[in-house]
């Protein structure tokens, strides 16, 4: 008889919970958005820097496509991508520090630095190796700024 | 009875005082640093390896503002929150009134010009293994920076870890002016074993603390829990890394990684500091890494 009433209250219990769990988001679809836009990022950048410290050859046709790509990526507007909620304390899987919510022009700013960065590099990417390699810096300098803030290590 | 009694007495007595003997701050002798001249040029070089910036710039600080010691930053660690302080040329509120000898204290021992020691948040513990040439360099060299006309900020940091005597005891086990890699058969894995050990202190973040608080020796550079925040800090041994000593490089010099993902969290200001060397400095410190296992 005992056992049956915490049986029932325990379920009662889990009834409550339950919707409050089920509607509780893991924002899987933002997570793999973004950060499929920071991996089709490194992939261009992969060939720039890869011809800048001259481990590939320089191809100024192969070097502007990368240069437009990541011109592209940085040109998506970047707030249904970041939902409250969905920072490295409050959900798995996620490096993203709480301080982007804190701060979210700061954030916003930074990701059109790093727009910036790369338009500067689609203006130089036909122009040689040199040119690459000086334009590579003030992409990596935006990257590593923004990384910096609000980026955890991995765990 | 009384007899015991006494006797815990006088133990206690003796064991305080050798606690306080054993306490006690070790300056450098006398004439440390007697006859050096300091060359500011050089010095910039030091400044830049040893990452003073990174904590004594005013946090977020960018570009020029780098080079304003103000103070600010804050360092999280399981015993409290340290600030660190002006050390701008300002005689008042940075350390523009010290003389070179009281630099190198602080520096190499971990002891202020008042005869108090330093919490090891400040990173004395690597530059103990600093030659006093590049002290006096490092000395002259921030003689040459803007002063800034404001008061460090107070530790937050509770008991007992507020009572600073203790630190002479922990220094006693933890300071050590040894180099870890006990040989190093080149020139250039030498100078990589400087710049690491020495000046730009990886161990500081990269190895895993005892529970005291000292570096672990057994597992240097195997990784470590991050003090602020999620995540882990990176092992950077050969084998945990994989990757090449031009990767490394031009990591140290880009923030790129292999695979093109871009530095951040704390090693990101150690790159910005890192990148304004020479090649040949970021190829030696490559060259330790690889020579690590
Ligand atoms: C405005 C801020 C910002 C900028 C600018 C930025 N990043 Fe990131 N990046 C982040 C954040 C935040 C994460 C963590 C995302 C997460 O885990 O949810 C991240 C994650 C990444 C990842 C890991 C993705 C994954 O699969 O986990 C890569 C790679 C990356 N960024 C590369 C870059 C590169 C290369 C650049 C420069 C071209 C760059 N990022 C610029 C904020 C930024
Ligand atoms: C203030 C703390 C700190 C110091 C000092 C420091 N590091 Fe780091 N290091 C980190 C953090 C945090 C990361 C992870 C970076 C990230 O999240 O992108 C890292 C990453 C790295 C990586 C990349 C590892 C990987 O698998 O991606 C290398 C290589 C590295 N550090 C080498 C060094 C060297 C060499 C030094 C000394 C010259 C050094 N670090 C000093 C904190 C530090
Ligand atoms: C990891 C952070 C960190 C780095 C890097 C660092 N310091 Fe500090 N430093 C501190 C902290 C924290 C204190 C305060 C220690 C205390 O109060 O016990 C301090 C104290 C000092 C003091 C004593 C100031 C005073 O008013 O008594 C001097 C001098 C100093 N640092 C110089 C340097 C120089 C020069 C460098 C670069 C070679 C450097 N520090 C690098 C954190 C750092």
């Amino acid at each position: 008889m005992m056992l049956k009433a915490k049986t029932v209250t325990v379920a009662a219990a889990l009834a409550l919970v339950a919707p409050a769990a089920m509607a509780q988001d893991d924002f899987a679809a933002q997570l793999q958005a973004r950060k499929g836009q920071f991996r089709i990022m490194a992939l261009n950048l992969g060939v720039l820097g890869g011809m800048a410290q001259g481990k590939i050859d320089y191809d100024a046709e192969r070097a502007q496509t990368a240069a437009d790509n990541l011109v592209a990526v940085t040109s998506i507007e970047q707030s249904l991508h970041w939902p409250e909620g969905s920072d490295s304390f409050s959900i798995d899987g996620t490096r993203a520090k709480p301080a982007i919510w804190d701060n979210m022009d700061d954030f916003q700013s930074k990701w059109e630095d790093v727009h910036a960065a790369a338009m500067e590099m689609q203006a130089a990417a036909s122009d040689g190796r040199e040119a690459v390699g000086a334009a590579l810096q003030n992409v990596g300098g935006a990257c590593k700024a923004c990384h910096d803030e609000y980026r955890e290590p991995e765990s | 009875m009384r007899r015991f009694f006494l006797v815990i007495v006088a133990l206690a007595a003796v064991l305080a005082a050798a606690g306080w003997f054993l306490s006690a701050p070790a300056r450098l002798p006398a004439d440390a640093t007697a006859g050096l001249e300091g060359d500011p040029g050089r010095g910039e070089r030091i400044f830049l390896a040893g990452g003073c910036a990174s904590c004594h710039a005013p946090e977020d600080a960018e570009g020029e503002e780098r080079r304003v010691l103000a103070g600010g930053h804050r360092l999280d660690s399981e015993f409290g929150t340290f600030v660190a302080p002006n050390i701008s040329p300002d005689p008042e509120h940075g350390i523009g009134g010290w003389t070179l000898a009281q630099f190198a204290d602080a520096m190499m021992r971990g002891v202020s010009p008042d005869g108090r020691h330093y919490y090891p948040a400040f990173p004395y513990t690597s530059y103990a293994k600093m030659e006093m040439q590049d002290v006096a360099d490092l000395w002259a060299f921030l003689q040459t920076l803007p002063a800034a006309d404001v008061e460090s900020a107070a530790h937050d940091v509770s008991f007992p870890y507020n009572l600073r005597r203790g630190i002479g005891i922990w220094k006693r086990l933890y300071v050590d002016d040894a180099f870890v890699m006990t040989h190093a058969g080149t020139a250039q894995l030498e100078r990589g074993r400087y710049l690491v050990e020495a000046l730009a202190h990886c161990a500081e973040c990269h190895t895993p603390r005892d529970r005291f608080g000292g570096l672990d020796p057994e597992r240097w550079m195997e990784g470590a829990p991050n003090p602020s925040g999620e995540g882990r800090i990176p092992a950077i041994t050969h084998d945990a890394l994989g990757w090449s000593a031009s990767d490394i490089a031009w990591y140290l010099e880009s923030g790129f990684t292999p695979d093109y993902d871009s530095a951040g969290g704390s090693m990101a200001d150690v790159i910005t500091n890192l990148a304004q060397l020479e090649a040949a400095d970021r190829e030696a410190i490559a060259a330790y890494l690889l020579a690590l296992n």
